[in-house]
């Protein structure tokens, strides 16, 4: 063997400080598939991949630009703030945890909602935040729905709540739960003033949302293969100790039971949201 | 009668109790000033016990095993109950019990989570924890009751809505979603009471009136302690911490305005005295009704809405 060709020195010689890595962000890898893909490239598929449709979670921010025409919307209610107002402390104090999510997440609680136009319908969007503790719902949740119903009514809009939540704030104890009789309570307003509200289920929908206003759309919308339940798959496997089914509380399996109205792929979302608006309109 | 751990001083001074009445009776000698010295003692133990629970025995106490459950408060308050089956859609879930009764001449629906007072019947009852089919006989019920112009008393007592694989086929989330949706337009007079345990949506799912009562020695919140032990803390071993934390005892409902009153229970708890108890709660319900009967229907479901739609902390920036 020509000694140029071999090899003196053993090893890696580059130090780690030296190494040319893809900076953070320019590259996603699909949880699914595990196709890899530009960040770019996923944001024109709307965050679905390219070759096994897998949508991935995104945020309130996400959805506006997806669902607003050119991305032009009001954002309501953005001067509401949580607050830890019965000191609850786990692990960690629910004051320290919510301002670890707000610096993390650059939100300020676990919904955002907008007003603006879908291919020109008006229309109001709530949507959550996953990124905030798990999308949970504590009273901040609870009142900016309560005031986009209010919103809705004076203004005589259609109303969508996007859910991606584990279900109720357990650190905001009992007021949680009562989000789920608040949020249901104020929907029939909504229903009396005959006004459209739409429910979109996208990955996850569980727990004390699904069992309020998750489940009460006029029309129950939910995104391909999305998980959506009362109690979560784990708690079903150890009460009945046995595998649960393929597919399981999957979107699909919910339409297959009657519980959804249909299931959207990400990508025609606005197109059929907008006809479907129209259709109540005419 | 049995005792709870935290009772154990209690549960002694019953056993001494029991073997003086023994030893005066072989002896022959006198002891009635004795038993009534033991009687006096027990009674002062109890109530010192009993001004000090934590959150967790209150757990506990509402959970004892000789506490009653929603069909013997119903036969003790009222005559003539007609316990009204099935969902009319898919079984008749035994978790959930409801029917006509009359209380003081007066026809009232009553509906409520059941356990089972024995083994063979807890399994039955599924331990009051109801399927969608459950909240759906509820709400069938309610309707019912809501056409013929009869008040709604749902008593609560449940560990929650039965988390099974074909609960979720049937759709628990939308059940107990659409049980708070109608409840809120009930045009009844409607009173909730939790008897018991109070534990998350499965309560909630008949929790919707116009006044929203708690039993002593009963709790109610988004999870029990042990779940949210085990969720919070990765383990089963802080729910007296978790019970703490959480606030669920009547005393803190009422405090916060989640509830809108609480009532006493006989020294000891409910399970001490049911025919008390059950005395004490059918007066209240009375008050309450007569109390509602006087507002119109629309005022009533005004005001429904108002009240929860008030529930929540936040800040405004």
């Amino acid at each position: 063997m020509s000694s140029w060709f071999k090899r003196i020195k053993q090893g890696i010689q580059t130090s780690t400080s030296e190494k040319k890595e893809a900076p953070d962000g320019l590259w996603h890898k699909c949880p699914n598939c595990k196709k890899t893909s530009t960040v770019r490239d996923l944001k024109e598929h709307y965050y679905v991949c390219d070759k096994c449709n897998y949508h991935n979670r995104i945020n309130s921010a996400e959805y506006f630009e997806i669902l607003f025409d050119n991305n032009e919307f009001e954002e309501l209610f953005s001067n509401i703030y949580p607050k830890d107002f019965l000191g609850f402390k786990d692990l960690k104090p629910y004051g320290a945890r919510l301002i670890d999510a707000q610096k993390k997440s650059g939100l300020k609680d676990a919904m955002r909602v907008g007003a603006g136009k879908v291919e020109g319908n008006d229309l109001v969007v709530a949507c959550m935040d996953f990124a905030f503790i798990g999308g949970s719902m504590g009273s901040v949740v609870g009142e900016k729905i309560a005031r986009s119903i209010d919103h809705c009514i004076a203004h005589k809009m259609p109303l969508m709540i996007i859910s991606k939540s584990g279900g109720a704030r357990m650190m905001e104890s009992a007021f949680s739960l009562m989000q789920m009789a608040k949020t249901s309570a104020k929907l029939t307003q909504l229903a009396d003033a005959k006004l459209p509200y739409i429910s979109l289920m996208t990955d996850p929908t569980t727990g004390g949302v699904t069992a309020s206003f998750a489940m009460l759309g006029d029309l129950n919308i939910a995104e391909p293969k999305a998980l959506i339940g009362f109690a979560g798959p784990r708690v079903i496997k150890e009460t009945i100790k046995k595998d649960l089914p393929e597919g399981f509380q999957s979107a699909e399996f919910l339409l297959e039971h009657g519980f959804l109205d249909l299931i959207i792929d990400r990508k025609e979302m606005k197109t059929r949201l907008a006809t479907l608006l129209e259709l109540f309109k005419k | 009668m049995q005792f709870l751990d935290f009772e154990k001083p209690i549960a002694d001074l019953y056993d001494q109790l029991e073997k003086l009445k023994e030893n005066g009776a072989k002896s022959g000698v006198d002891v009635t000033a004795t038993v009534k010295e033991y009687e006096q003692k027990i009674s002062t133990t109890r109530q010192e016990l009993y001004d000090h629970l934590t959150s967790y025995q209150k757990v506990l106490l509402s959970r004892h095993p000789d506490r009653p459950y929603t069909l013997a408060y119903i036969e003790k308050m009222c005559t003539n109950f007609v316990e009204l089956h099935g969902d009319r859609n898919v079984k008749d879930d035994k978790a959930m019990v409801g029917g006509f009764a009359e209380l003081d001449g007066e026809t009232v629906m009553f509906i409520g989570q059941q356990k089972g007072i024995n083994t063979k019947m807890r399994q039955i009852r599924n331990f009051g924890m109801a399927n969608p089919e459950g909240y759906r006989k509820a709400l069938r019920l309610m309707k019912l009751a809501e056409k013929f112009n009869k008040p709604i008393v749902t008593l609560i007592d449940t560990p929650g809505a039965y988390p099974g694989l074909e609960a979720e086929e049937r759709g628990q989330g939308e059940a107990i979603a659409r049980n708070i949706f109608e409840m809120v337009k009930l045009r009844v007079p409607v009173i909730c009471v939790i008897i018991g345990e109070g534990a998350s949506g499965g309560a909630l799912g008949i929790g919707i009136g116009d006044r929203i009562l708690m039993l002593e020695n009963s709790w109610y919140t988004v999870i029990s302690p042990e779940n949210c032990s085990t969720i919070l803390w990765r383990s089963w071993n802080f729910k007296e911490k978790a019970a703490e934390e959480l606030k669920l005892t009547s005393d803190h409902m009422s405090r916060f305005g989640l509830v809108d009153g609480v009532i006493k229970e006989p020294l000891g708890g409910a399970h001490v005295n049911p025919d008390e108890m059950a005395v004490i709660l059918k007066q209240k319900i009375k008050e309450t009704l007569a109390e509602l009967k006087k507002i119109d229907a629309d005022t009533r479901i005004e005001q429904r809405i108002d009240k929860f739609s008030n529930m929540g902390f936040f800040e405004e920036r």
